[in-house]
């Protein structure tokens, strides 16, 4: 390092950079021999496949975990980070997938939380006041600092973690899948605020599996596949299926190639409905569509917006408190009474939950267990008054070969698949009772982008085959590349209808915020 | 990622478990040494009082066969994601259903009554627990308040009937008079007899061999069935069990019910197996041992029979020691139990790092002779 200082003093040292950085949990080997260079006042993409490493690799800058063996080179200088306390002290700041605040507090009691600043509140809080004022005015973060966070929208809460970040003297700031739940416009915002940081000599590490914002917002790029780091770029010599090659290993097909619907008679029937959640708001309000056989309907919206009550109570988890749903021109639901979900799938509907680790699967079960929810009392998987094991165990490993889930081992507990696996157990599942109405809630977030292509294709065979199809998803390159016809939900309304081929993300975007359909 | 960070098997269920006990030990033995006695030599009563002699045994499966029942009935509810402070209540009032059949159908034939007095204690266990269940389940009652107040209200319930009703005309003590014989649970030792095996005289009875079936019951029942899965699933996740179309309401109710009759089951070992009469506090925390039992089984029935057997061999030994060394009254074997609970169940996990620790540098030495 100081060689190159010293040849070069006008250049700053790279922010970050870590050499030979290695790391075991038990026999798998989570990060290889990894040396990545982050130089100062740049962004940084770090994308790769669930299980990459990418985590791993963020978690032992922060601290979170210490690397078996390696160096990690802050500004130049060797730098010992055990906790996130080094962290911090270093300059590293962590803004989370998961904010972590208090809902009732102000953003500015937030903000000072853990930092104080002495016994007194009072007179720490007045420095931490204007200190955040400047901060706030410097990056454009528009946060007023005196709200309550619990009435913030998720893109100020995300901006009050990165207020956060900064406030502790954070020159360096991973973002760790920051726009999992922003609105696109809410991601552009962020993306604006890291080019300022940037331009006020700041550096952010982005990990991401979105190629598209990778694209957009970085400026190098390094991809990792297998606790290795397989190639780092300039963002602007590469482009997004080069980018997936590399992550995958192989060419993968970004969209699914897709035949025109050929629709057929109505199967589902929504009329004016209406859903109250337990806290007495209402979520849904006034929705009526229809979906009809051999095609797929998705939803589009920013999560929050209703689309999760809107699913639920179709599959029979939650009452309406208006309006009802017709399967098959039969009566399903309405306020009065409402089919359970166990009398549904008798009327093969299925449903893939939007949330699998909080409805899908049960984490510590085995997986020949969790393939069985829902469906514990077919007949064959009974035999008499038990059930009947190896029936169940079969039926898990055939469905795991046809699915490609790896590892294919029915009695490794669920929570130990990757994501993408663990969407393919629910998705087997689902699938092979041969449902004539597939409910589908955000089948591929968290997933992998090779399973990704996977799942796409099996929707659209399976649309194919002449079911209903029902697509709730955030992701609007998803909703675009499956849906034939696209309804905007929000607030709980139905703010618009697009055919597939007259939608593009400018259209659904303005939708999507609120902004009616005749202004776009 | 998670699953190369648990623990190796034998690890977990061998190593860990024989670790917290000897921890457990060695500080009984610290607390037995400042009370001014040699702690291997008390340890050695112990051991000799629970495991030593015929009589001993005999004692030491009496208090398990207990300790199984109130095990399992803990277990059945956490495993449905609920705990049950309840089993000392539900076993009293599962003493008094069997109580109350041997007192009044005492004539019937043995065959018949028998069965249902066994019958009639599960029930009333059942019915004591299913309330506290119908209250979390449809009014979101919290269920360790309400079978805690129910503990109360069976003692008190108790005292009432064995003092104003069932007690025997004529005499001072809040007893029942003696059932019928045709009622009693045979003794071990009576029933070998007539085979010509000699048996130490004990109150272990034909109860134990209901426990093992009970236990067998309840491994089929959670792991082979699906109002087990039910169970299970509503336990770990009632977002998923809606889901899967499960009503978890009804399953919290049956859940309860289940556990109940298990700690009522208590009542034929001490009542039809032992008392032969109804009597106050038969139960004598049996049911609260019952928690500790579980937690220290991981709340699987083998595991149940083990920390049963255990706690059996404590309470019998724990006798024998404060009757062979004064110094060490029955309060200090109170203390011996406490630390076994406290090793054994709330520092369970203590030396799970070290260990992990221990193998992960033997897989790296391992590793590097292999690799050199």
């Amino acid at each position: 390092m100081t060689a190159n200082g010293a040849q070069a003093p006008a250049v700053r040292p790279p922010a970050i950079e870590l050499k030979n950085i290695d790391k075991r949990f038990g026999p798998v080997h989570a990060n290889r021999a990894i040396s990545l260079s982050v130089p100062a006042g740049t962004i940084h993409g770090i994308v790769g496949e669930n299980g990459a490493g990418k985590s791993t690799l963020m978690s032992i800058l922060y601290g979170y975990y210490q690397a078996d063996s390696g160096e990690i080179w802050v500004d130049g200088k060797l730098t010992k980070i055990d906790d996130p306390g080094d962290a911090i002290a270093a300059g590293i700041g962590m803004v989370h997938q998961h904010f972590m605040l208090v809902d009732t507090f102000t953003v500015l009691e937030n903000v000072v939380l853990g930092v104080e600043g002495g016994l007194l509140l009072r007179a720490g809080m007045d420095k931490a006041r204007k200190e955040l004022k400047r901060l706030e005015r410097e990056y454009k973060l528009e946060v007023d600092i005196d709200a309550v966070v619990g009435d913030l929208s998720v893109g100020l809460r995300q901006r009050i973690e990165i207020l956060k970040a900064l406030f502790r003297g954070a020159n360096v700031l991973i973002l760790d899948e920051p726009t999992g739940v922003l609105t696109p416009a809410e991601a552009d915002h962020l993306f604006r605020i890291l080019r300022v940081l940037k331009q006020e000599g700041k550096t952010a590490i982005l990990i991401t599996h979105k190629l598209r914002e990778v694209m957009a917002a970085t400026d190098n790029v390094s991809v990792m596949r297998r606790g290795e780091i397989v190639g780092s770029v300039r963002t602007a010599d590469t482009s997004p299926p080069q980018l997936a090659e590399m992550m995958v290993g192989r060419k993968v097909l970004l969209r699914v190639e897709r035949r025109p619907a050929k629709p057929g008679r109505t199967v589902l029937e929504v009329d004016g409905l209406a859903v109250i959640d337990g806290h007495g708001v209402e979520r849904v309000k006034g929705v009526s569509f229809q979906v009809r056989a051999g095609e797929v309907v998705g939803i589009a919206g920013v999560a929050g917006n209703g689309q999760s009550e809107l699913i639920e109570t179709i599959a029979g988890m939650r009452a309406p408190s208006g309006g009802r749903i017709l399967l098959n021109d039969r009566e399903i639901s309405s306020p009065k009474s409402h089919l359970s979900p166990r009398d549904l799938r008798g009327l093969r509907l299925a449903h893939i939950p939007e949330d699998r680790l909080r409805m899908g699967l049960i984490a510590p079960f085995a997986a020949h267990d969790s393939a069985i929810l829902g469906q514990q009392g077919r007949d064959v998987y009974n035999r008499n008054l038990m059930l009947n094991q190896g029936a169940i165990v079969t039926s898990c490993a055939d469905n795991m070969q046809r699915y490609d889930v790896r590892p294919s081992d029915p009695k490794l507990a669920s929570i130990n698949f990757s994501g993408g696996n663990q969407q393919k157990i629910v998705l087997a599942r689902e699938i092979e009772v041969d449902p004539e109405m597939l409910l589908v809630g955000q089948p591929t977030r968290g997933v992998d982008i090779g399973a990704i292509e996977f799942i796409h294709r099996r929707v659209l065979e399976l649309r194919d085959a002449g079911k209903a199809i029902l697509l709730v998803s955030v992701e609007l390159d998803e909703i675009m590349g499956l849906a034939d016809r696209i309804l905007v939900m929000n607030e709980g309304r139905v703010v618009g209808e697009l055919k597939s081929e007259d939608a593009d993300e400018n259209k659904l975007g303005l939708l999507m915020a609120g902004i009616s359909s005749k202004a776009a | 990622m998670a699953a190369s960070r648990d623990t190796p098997a034998w690890v977990d269920l061998v190593l860990l478990p024989a670790l917290n006990l000897a921890a457990a030990f060695v500080v009984a033995g610290l607390v037995i040494l400042v009370l001014g006695e040699n702690p291997v030599k008390a340890m050695g009563i112990l051991f000799y009082g629970a495991f030593g002699y015929g009589e001993a045994v005999g004692f030491t499966l009496y208090y398990a066969t207990s300790f199984v029942f109130a095990g399992l009935a803990v277990a059945v509810a956490f495993h449905a994601g609920l705990f049950n402070i309840g089993g000392e209540g539900q076993a009293y009032l599962g003493g008094l259903g069997a109580g109350l059949v041997c007192l009044f159908l005492g004539g019937l034939p043995p065959i018949l009554v028998v069965p249902l007095a066994m019958v009639a204690s599960a029930l009333f266990g059942a019915a004591w627990a299913y309330i506290p269940g119908y209250l979390q389940a449809r009014r979101g009652s919290h269920i360790v308040i309400t079978t805690i107040m129910f503990n109360f209200i069976a003692a008190a319930l108790m005292t009432h009937l064995m003092v104003n009703v069932l007690i025997k005309p004529g005499q001072q003590s809040p007893e029942s008079r003696e059932f019928d014989p045709g009622t009693w649970m045979p003794f071990v030792h009576e029933l070998a007899a007539k085979f010509a095996i000699a048996v130490a005289k004990s109150p272990l009875n034909l109860s134990i061999v209901l426990a093992i079936a009970v236990s067998i019951f309840v491994w089929l029942f959670l792991w082979r069935t699906r109002w087990g899965y039910a169970l299970r699933v509503v336990g770990h996740n009632e977002t998923a069990a809606v889901y899967g179309g499960i009503a978890p309401a009804k399953v919290i109710i049956g859940a309860m019910a289940l556990s109940g009759a298990l700690a009522g089951l208590v009542g034929v070992n001490e009542i039809m197996g032992v008392q032969h009469r109804l009597i106050l506090n038969f139960t004598g925390g049996v049911g609260y041992v019952g928690i500790a039992v579980a937690l220290m089984g991981r709340n699987h029935p083998i595991g149940i029979a083990l920390a049963a057997l255990l706690f059996g061999a404590l309470y019998q030994g724990g006798t024998e020691l404060s009757f062979d060394m004064p110094k060490l009254t029955k309060e200090v074997v109170v203390v011996i139990q406490g630390l076994v609970i406290l090793f054994c169940g709330a520092f369970e996990g203590m030396f799970r790092p070290q260990i992990l620790a221990m193998l992960r540098r033997r897989r790296l030495q391992a590793a590097a002779a292999a690799g050199a």
